[in-house]
């Protein structure tokens, strides 16, 4: 696999719903199209709510991964 | 684009819609909205503009709170009668959202300030309860160029509409003249079910939100009608006069005429 190139990272570990996917989006929109953002949660819903927000924004989630320590990554491409 | 933390959670709703985001906030943020009037329509537009954020909110009213307004009136409440409307609402506006910067103008429009006022401001919502002001403001923002959200309300009945100057037709396209005094009921005479205004005011604060953000489709040449009695929506086709005194081909018009006041009262004296 090919690594992606992480250009922000967020940290959102302690925000719930809807603030995950707020904080979120507010990171994407400072970021040019195309760039990539890691974002940081310890919330399960957000793994869903997140991609699923930001696929219907138009964004690319590129990965889900349960860092098995309680927190979660979640990568998305700007559109 | 910087929102406090405290900004990102009162506006997260706003945030999250795709029309809007940080982006869409910060221009409702930036935005400054000029209310004529801050009774029946001004109440609810001037409590959901607040609401939503907008920077710097204008409101002119030369009337104090009476306890008759309250049937309808949003914006004051028992305590407030005798004072200054614009103090009032005021106070109503920021007791919910201190972020807004409210600016008085306890002056009766007239031809004399006007441009000033209004030239100060991006959108202008039109709350007034009579033809002088009316006419005024129409003639005012299709010289200055900002868009106007109109709204009146009659018993049962509302009108809404916007006017803005080279996208579509202006108050006098539709009505070129105000009719002569004595021959519409007046303010005073008509009587109004409460929450009228509360719906059109309404209407009228989503136009202008909609204009600050350049977002889906005002009623540019579109006049709505709603009847509370009936519970519909009716809407018109409005367009553009080329012999309108104000913005058609040549205009007749050309400086802001302070008209005789229906109510019995003299207003810009």
């Amino acid at each position: 696999m090919t690594e992606i190139q992480i250009d922000q990272e967020l940290d959102i570990r302690g925000e719930v719903c809807p603030f995950t996917f707020v904080k979120s989006k507010l990171a994407l929109e400072s970021m040019d199209s195309a760039k990539v953002l890691r974002i940081i949660t310890d919330y399960e819903p957000a793994t869903d709510n997140v991609p699923r927000s930001m696929q219907a924004e138009g964004h690319e989630v590129i990965s889900i991964a349960d860092n098995n320590d309680g927190e979660w990554t979640i990568v998305v491409r700007k559109k | 684009m910087n929102l406090t933390e405290e900004q990102i959670q009162r506006y997260s709703r706003h945030i999250i819609l795709p029309q809007v985001g940080g982006i869409g906030q910060q221009k409702l943020m930036d935005a400054k909205v000029l209310l004529i009037g801050a009774g029946g329509l001004g109440s609810p537009a001037a409590l959901y503009l607040a609401a939503a954020g907008i920077g710097k909110i204008g409101i002119v009213d030369f009337d104090k709170v009476d306890i008759s307004n309250l049937q309808r009136q949003i914006a004051h409440g028992n305590e407030d009668i005798g004072r200054w409307k614009t103090e009032s609402a005021k106070n109503t506006i920021n007791g919910m959202n201190p972020d807004v910067e409210v600016v008085e103008y306890r002056v009766p429009i007239n031809a004399e300030n006007a441009m000033d006022i209004v030239s100060q401001y991006d959108v202008v919502v039109d709350g007034t309860d009579n033809f002088p002001s009316r006419y005024l403001m129409n003639d005012v923002t299709v010289w200055l160029d900002k868009p106007l959200v109109y709204g009146s309300i009659f018993q049962f009945d509302g009108q809404i509409s916007v006017f803005k100057k080279g996208d579509g037709p202006c108050y006098r396209c539709l009505y070129p003249f105000p009719p002569p005094p004595g021959s519409v009921p007046s303010c005073h005479e008509a009587g109004v079910i409460g929450v009228l205004p509360g719906i059109v005011g309404s209407i009228q604060a989503a136009e202008a939100i909609k204009i600050v953000l350049g977002i889906g489709d005002p009623l540019i040449g579109r006049l709505m009608i709603f009847e509370a009695l009936e519970m519909k929506f009716h809407e018109m086709k409005i367009r553009k006069n080329p012999e309108c005194p104000v913005c058609g081909d040549s205009p007749t018009i050309t400086e802001p005429i302070d008209y005789e006041e229906f109510c019995g009262v003299q207003v810009g004296v």
